[in-house]
Parts: structure tokens; sequence; C-alpha cells
């Protein structure tokens, strides 16, 4: 019983490092940190244009799907197109398991 | 028949977009992009209408194309949504365009975005479609 909520707190945590254990998708993140609010045509552009990757516009679409069940990754949809945007907050999550620590020099 | 020429090539002479109105798409095309009537012909109930760029007025014809057609509207809806544009027109001062464009009240789904060999942009037309704009580096940059 009082494993369930750590379970479900497992299973969320187990999602986001599962997303964040790939290059294409850590990318991702990268290009939207820069420019949030990205449609799929604009980070399969970037991708292709400034990090050599030749993917699939569809295999994009599943990176992006992987973040987005995640919830690294929201999209919104503004007049005709869906805009992806890159949400921190499950990393807190994981920092908020393992603070930082300041060190002091000794 | 016409003796073939040893190296045939084809130009490009006309290609089309799917427009919701055509009086709109007129006036979007010529006003606010800047391109220019070539031809208006009556076709029954719609037109056979192009554009040229002033710049090259015997140069290649946009056809501004009736979207009545039922499969128009999911093309073009699946395209939109994903933010892909359907055609590309070169600039070149894709900052200056942006801003001239934006202050016309023209929506852009992406601003001018430096990926590497060119600066490209990405806007809505207003009457269905997303358009890129290209500025391309020199080779020197």
């Amino acid at each position: 019983m009082i494993c369930k909520p750590s379970l479900a707190y497992s299973v969320f945590v187990v999602d986001v490092f599962r997303a964040l254990d790939d290059e294409t998708r850590r990318l991702v993140l990268d290009e939207l940190s820069v420019r949030d609010g990205q449609t799929l045509f604009e980070i399969c552009s970037v991708l292709t244009m400034r990090h050599g990757l030749s993917l699939t516009r569809q295999a994009i679409s599943q990176h992006l799907g992987v973040l987005e069940s995640a919830g690294l990754v929201v999209t919104e949809r503004r007049g005709r197109a869906k805009f992806h945007f890159f949400n921190r907050d499950p990393l807190s999550e994981i920092t908020g398991r393992w603070p930082s620590r300041k060190t002091t020099p000794p | 028949m016409a003796q073939q020429k040893d190296d045939p090539t084809m130009k490009i002479a006309l290609t089309s977009l799917f427009v919701d109105d055509q009086r709109a798409a007129l006036a979007f095309y010529t006003d606010v992009l800047g391109f220019t009537k070539r031809h208006d012909i009556p076709l029954g109930d719609d037109f056979w209408l192009t554009v040229v760029s002033p710049e090259a007025p015997e140069g290649p014809e946009l056809l501004l194309e009736p979207s009545a057609h039922p499969a128009v509207k999911p093309y073009r809806e699946a395209l939109a949504e994903d933010g892909i544009p359907l055609a590309q027109f070169a600039v070149d001062n894709i900052e200056a365009e942006h801003a001239r464009l934006v202050s016309r009240g023209v929506v852009f789904t992406q601003p001018p975005t430096d990926v590497g060999v060119a600066v490209v942009a990405v806007f809505d037309d207003t009457c269905g479609n997303l358009i890129q704009l290209i500025e391309m580096k020199s080779a020197g940059d």
C-alpha cells in the first residue's frame, strides 16, 4: 500500500528517462529550448540543416510522440497549425528526487 | 514532328496553389506580396488567374486555382497542421520582408530561421496555404 504512490512516480519517471535516452529527442529539446513553439516542419528542417540528420518526417513525428507521452513536449493548435512546446516540469521531478547540493570548499 | 534538339530541356512555366477565394487571393498576392497579375480569364464560375514576379514578367506563372475539389480541403488541412509550406518564394532580404509583412498583418508560423545555407521563414497566405520565404546566403558567407 505504501508502495503505490512511489510506483506511479517510478512509471512516470521511467517514461521521462526513456524519452531522454535518445540523441535525436535530446536535439529536439535543445532546439525547442532555443525557440519554443515550432511546427513539425520547422523541427524537421532545423534537425536536417543544423544537425545533419537525415530522418523522415514520420520518424521525427514519432520521436515527438514519445516526448509528448512523457510530458516533455506539449502541443497547442494556433490557427491551422500545431506547435510543439518544451515542458520542463517532468525534469523538476527528477531534480526534486536528487537535488543538487551546494558544495562548500573544504 | 519538329526536329528534336540534342539537349532538350524543360522549364517550369506554371505552378499552382489552391486558394479559398480567387478575388481575395489576387488582392493578397498583388497588394500584400507584390506580384503582378498576368492572366485573369473567366472560366465558368471561376477564373484562369495567374500572377508573376515583377522582376520576371515573362517568368514562371503562379496559378491561383479554385479550391472547390473535395480532395483539396483534407490535403491542405493536414499539411497546414504540420506546418508544411506548399511553395517557396525567394527574397533578397528576409528580415526586411518579414518585418514588412508582419506590419501588414501577415501571420508567420516560423520566423526567419538560419538553416546554414539559407535563412527561411513560413507564413500563412490567408488563402489556405503556408508559404516559405528563402534568402540564400551568398557563397562568401
